[in-house]
Parts: structure tokens; C-alpha cells; sequence
């Protein structure tokens, strides 16, 4: 009796060890690149840090310096959320309509168009491209183009223009902004059972408008959430594609952003404690805002 | 899943509505496409083509000419060039399958084998979509130094393992589209829990792992410099071909040849798991 008690509970705790051994590598790594280096950010974030000497604590300082002392700050507060507004709702929206409308093509182009527009997110680096559409001189595409049209007679300075930036940022962003949310359009909208559509069809529904609006939008809900978090996350991080085609600082700071501003004091200046308090609000903006939406998103089908 | 509707015919199309939205996608294809034409066509071109004035969207004269060029450069820069393209080929490959491999067999414990607490953790990976690696850059940097892997392909490669877009695509799947009847089947003919994994639970979730390894490989793939690296001779080969680009204008030829280079693999890569994207991405939803 004794005996098989043991034999039970060896198998029981040899199946526990064999259970774990699953989840343990990636909790590990998990724990150790992104749970620990949140938490050590925010407390970072309180300190006065150099990498050279310990931190110590200033507890609020670096906060209060953010919002009263920094006015970059300020500006780049209002930049990442002007530039968020604008590319994360035309990106939401770009994925998904061009998602809907691959789907009601035939075949053969749905699948040639899913790479045309997956294409740009795949190409990860074409900075050298658009600068060179961009370029301010008359030898910019662009420019010679309007030039030849006979619309400007003198070259534009698309990337030192404040006028002009912002126009062009978001078309840059715009340009690689469908990626996995835009893949899980696809796919939510080629999963929407088909006879919920014939239904319908039934029901009253005259055409493809109808059918949009009341199946296939509330048939993808979840994708439709999966895609927010990812919309949201990208568009209020938005900063080494500046750093890249506008340069450091760009111009008057016109486009500078939070990780812009991170970017700086954490890899330029080495004030790792501000540069965590930085860290610590553009989290706080991302995950609240990401909350605030999917609440949002989740009363609107209710 | 997604090729139920394929013999269906569509009901209440009208044509004027189909010719709308073709010149619609024509339209916003022509603005994805057009960065991408114009630096195949600029790496066509031969000299007096990049130079004249105005300049010209279209190649008149193809040439290979500068991807010679190219090429001359690679094997005349001091660290080898296939140093370069080993770096990159290790980190997306090594860095690729660890992923893989160990997002799949987190996702198998949490809703398969449900690991007490593995709910919370799972929900922490859902968190962590949420926001991007700049917000933990710093203490990134502090972790990767504390382990020793500054300067050393890991600090890129083990940091990947984790992504938390990997595990949870992983999860999502693996929950809608393994039964548990058939786990339990083979736990009854005394199938042990990794032979199961491996046998029965990867071979059915092969689209989504095919879905997981584009993601991870394009991500690693396009990596250009890291903070991690000091060494030339650990450089990737999209930092190699930025720095071409970065060389000056007489190489504007050489520097579009390079782009294609480097957009030519993930594209293939993506060509040949397209279909298994679709599905995999279909279970992708999130629940509020």
C-alpha cells in the first residue's frame, strides 16, 4: 500500500517535471527580456542612472523635469499623439478595407494583390528608396516630376519642410503599416461562414455594402481586436523610420517624437534614468490607450 | 477553413460595384508597388541613366551592370562578405526555428496540457503585445551585458526565442484546431507527452508555425545594426548593403541593387507559405 502510494506520487511528480519542461524555456526568456526589463525601466525611471555609477533615487524628479522643464518633451508628446491619430486609424482602416476588397476580387488577384500590398512590410529597409523620391534637389523624383508637370518651377524640400513632413511621414508609414493586423483581415474575412451569408440573402441583403456592414464586420470582431492592439502599438512607437529619412534631430524638431526623444537620451546621452521615465510614460500611453480601445471596441457590438 | 467558400457562388454582386473596387485596389496597388518598381528599375540602370536629367522612372537600357558593381564591392570590403551573409543566414535561421520550437511548446503547456498559473503568464504574453521593444530598450541592453552577450550573435538570436507575437499565434491555434479527444487517445496508448507534441500536435499546426516562421525569419532577416554589436566581422548583411547605400551618390545604382537583394528572400519566403498565413491568421482574434 505504502508502496504504491510512492510509485503514484513518483508518476504524478514525473508527469508535473515532464509538464513544466514545456513551458519553462520560454517563461525563462519571457521573465528575463520583457517582464524584467519592464519592471527594471519603471524603477529606473525614479533614479538618477549613467551606466557608469550605481543609480540613485530622485523619485519624482525626472518626471517632474519631463513635464515641467523639457519643453521637447512637450512637443514630442504632441507629435506622437498627432502622428498616432492620423496613421493608426488610416492604417486600421487602409488594412481592413484593402483586406475586404482582395476578398471580393477573383482568385488569382486576391493572391498576387495579398503579396503587392504584404510587399512593403516584407522589405523591412527601403530607406535609400524614398529618399531618393523625396530627394529636395531637382534630381528627387518627385520633384522632377512636378517640375516636368510644370506644377512647381522650383524643387521642394519635402524632408526639411515643415509643411511637408508630416504629409510625408504618414505616407511612408502608411506604405508598411499592413502587417500582421492586415493578415488577420485577410484571413477573418476568408473564414466568415458562408451561410450566414446566403442567409442573409434571404433575409433581405441586397448587395456586397449590406453585407459588409451587417455580417462580415461583426462575424471578425476578434481579428478586428488583434488588429487594433497592433495598430495601436505601432503607431504611437514611431521613431527610428524618422531618425532614418528625416535624419537627428529632423528638421526644428518638427517630427520628434517620444522614441525619438528616447532614442536620444538613452543612446546618445547616456541619462539612462530620464531616458526610463520616458520608457515608462510611452508604455504607459501604449498599453492604456490599447485598454481604453478594446473596451471600446468591445461595447460597440453590445 | 479557408477554402470552404470556394466553389460558392457569390450572391448580390453587381458589376459596377466589382469595376469600382478593381480600379480602387488598382489604385492603392499602384502606391504600395511604385517605391518597389522604382528601385528594380533604378538598379537597371546604367550610369548615364541614373544621372540624366530629369530623371526617369523607367530603365531605357537594362543593365546588370550594377549588380557587378555590387558584387566588385562585396568582395572587395575588408571583412569578407560572406561573413556577413553568415551572420545574417545564423541569427534568422537559429533564431527562426528557436522561436518555432519554443513558442510551440509553451503554447502546447498552456492550452493543452493547462499548466497551473500558465493562464496568467499567457495573459501577460497578450500584455506584452501591447507595447514595443523601445519601451525596454534600456534595461535590454543592462540584461543582454549582465549575461555576457555584448557583441555576440546571442544577445540577437536568444532575446528572439521569446517573442511574445510567436506564442501567442501559437496558442490561438493550437486551441481552435487540436482536439483533445485525439491527444487523449494517444496518452491512452501510452504516447508520451512529447512524442505527442511532436507526432500529432506539430503536424497538425503546421500552417501555423509556417505563419510564425515568416514572421520571425522577415523580422530577423531585415535586421540592420544592432545596439549589441561592436564588431565588424559580426555585422549583418543588411547593415553591409546600408552602408553601401550610405556610401555616397556614385553608387546610387549599386545601393537600389542592394534593396532588391534584400527584399528578394522574404518575398520568396512568403510566395511559398502564403496559403498556410490565411489559416493560421484566421485564428488570430483576440477575445476582449
Amino acid at each position: 500500500m505504502q508502496q504504491a502510494m510512492t510509485k503514484q506520487s513518483r508518476r504524478n511528480w514525473k508527469k508535473t517535471l515532464v509538464d513544466y519542461s514545456f513551458v519553462t524555456p520560454f517563461m525563462i526568456l519571457f521573465t528575463l527580456f520583457t517582464v524584467l526589463p519592464v519592471v527594471v525601466a519603471i524603477l529606473l525611471s525614479f533614479t538618477y542612472f549613467n551606466m557608469m555609477e550605481m543609480p540613485h533615487v530622485v523619485w519624482l524628479e525626472n518626471y517632474i523635469n519631463l513635464f515641467l522643464n523639457d519643453s521637447l518633451f512637450i512637443k514630442a508628446l504632441q507629435n506622437t499623439l498627432i502622428i498616432a491619430a492620423i496613421t493608426g486609424p488610416l492604417g486600421y482602416v487602409f488594412s481592413f478595407v484593402t483586406a475586404w476588397v482582395l476578398n471580393e476580387l477573383p482568385r488569382g488577384v486576391r493572391t498576387v494583390g495579398t503579396l503587392v500590398f504584404y510587399a512593403p512590410t516584407l522589405s523591412g529597409n527601403m530607406v535609400a528608396i524614398w529618399l531618393m523620391l523625396f530627394s529636395g534637389d531637382a534630381n528627387g523624383y518627385l520633384n522632377s516630376f512636378l517640375m516636368r508637370l510644370g506644377m512647381i518651377s522650383n524643387p521642394i524640400q519635402f524632408l526639411r519642410n515643415p509643411q511637408y513632413m508630416l504629409p510625408v511621414l504618414v505616407i511612408i508609414v502608411l506604405w508598411s503599416s499592413l502587417g500582421a493586423g492586415f493578415l488577420s483581415f485577410v484571413a477573418g474575412i476568408q473564414g466568415v461562414d458562408r451561410s450566414l451569408y446566403e442567409a442573409a440573402s434571404v433575409d433581405g441583403i441586397t448587395n456586397r455594402w449590406q453585407e459588409l456592414w451587417y455580417i462580415t464586420l461583426p462575424s471578425m470582431r476578434p481579428q478586428q481586436m488583434f488588429g487594433a492592439v497592433m495598430s495601436i502599438t505601432s503607431s504611437l512607437g514611431v521613431g527610428a523610420v524618422i531618425t532614418q529619412v528625416f535624419g537627428f534631430p529632423s528638421y526644428d524638431y518638427t517630427l520628434h517624437t517620444i522614441a525619438t526623444h528616447l532614442d536620444d537620451f538613452g543612446g546618445t546621452r547616456f541619462e539612462m534614468g530620464y531616458a526610463c521615465a520616458i520608457a515608462t510614460i510611452l508604455f504607459g500611453l501604449m498599453v492604456g490607450l490599447n485598454m481604453i480601445i478594446k473596451k471600446w471596441l468591445a461595447r460597440i457590438g453590445e | 477553413m479557408a477554402r470552404a467558400g470556394k466553389r460558392h457562388k457569390r450572391l448580390n454582386r453587381s458589376a459596377g460595384g466589382t469595376v469600382l473596387l478593381i480600379i480602387l485596389t488598382a489604385l492603392f496597388g499602384v502606391f504600395m508597388i511604385v517605391p518597389i518598381v522604382y528601385s528594380i528599375s533604378m538598379s537597371l540602370k546604367p550610369l548615364n541613366e541614373l544621372w540624366t536629367f530629369p530623371p526617369k522612372f523607367f530603365v531605357e537600357n537594362p543593365t546588370f551592370k550594377n549588380y557587378a558593381d555590387l558584387g566588385r564591392l562585396m568582395a572587395t570590403s575588408t571583412v569578407p562578405f560572406s561573413r556577413y551573409v553568415f551572420n545574417t543566414v545564423f541569427i534568422s535561421v537559429v533564431g527562426t526555428i528557436g522561436n518555432v520550437l519554443i513558442s510551440s511548446m509553451c503554447a502546447y503547456g498552456i492550452c493543452k496540457l493547462k499548466i497551473k498559473g500558465s493562464q496568467t503568464m499567457f495573459n501577460m504574453v497578450v500584455l506584452a503585445l501591447m507595447f514595443s521593444g523601445t519601451v525596454t530598450a534600456i534595461p535590454g541592453f543592462l540584461v543582454i551585458r549582465m549575461l555576457g552577450w555584448i557583441d555576440s550573435l546571442w544577445a540577437i538570436i536568444v532575446p528572439a526565442f521569446a517573442a511574445p507575437l510567436g506564442l501567442y499565434l501559437m496558442k490561438q491555434f493550437m486551441e481552435q484546431m487540436v482536439p483533445d479527444v485525439l491527444l487523449e487517445a494517444a496518452r491512452i496508448d501510452g504516447a508520451s507527452e512529447y512524442r505527442i507534441f511532436f507526432r500529432i500536435v506539430m503536424v497538425i499546426v503546421r500552417p501555423a508555425w509556417l505563419t510564425l516562421m515568416i514572421f520571425s525569419f522577415q523580422g530577423l532577416w531585415s535586421l540592420n545594426s544592432s545596439i549589441y554589436i561592436y564588431s565588424d566581422e559580426l555585422k549583418t548583411f543588411n547593415y553591409a548593403l546600408s552602408q553601401i547605400m550610405a556610401s555616397g551618390v556614385s553608387l546610387q545604382g549599386a545601393a537600389a541593387a542592394a534593396s532588391v537583394v534584400t527584399l528578394l528572400v522574404p518575398v520568396i519566403v512568403f510566395i511559398i507559405s502564403q496559403s498556410n498565413v490565411v489559416e493560421t491568421m484566421a485564428t488570430s482574434g483576440m477575445k476582449e
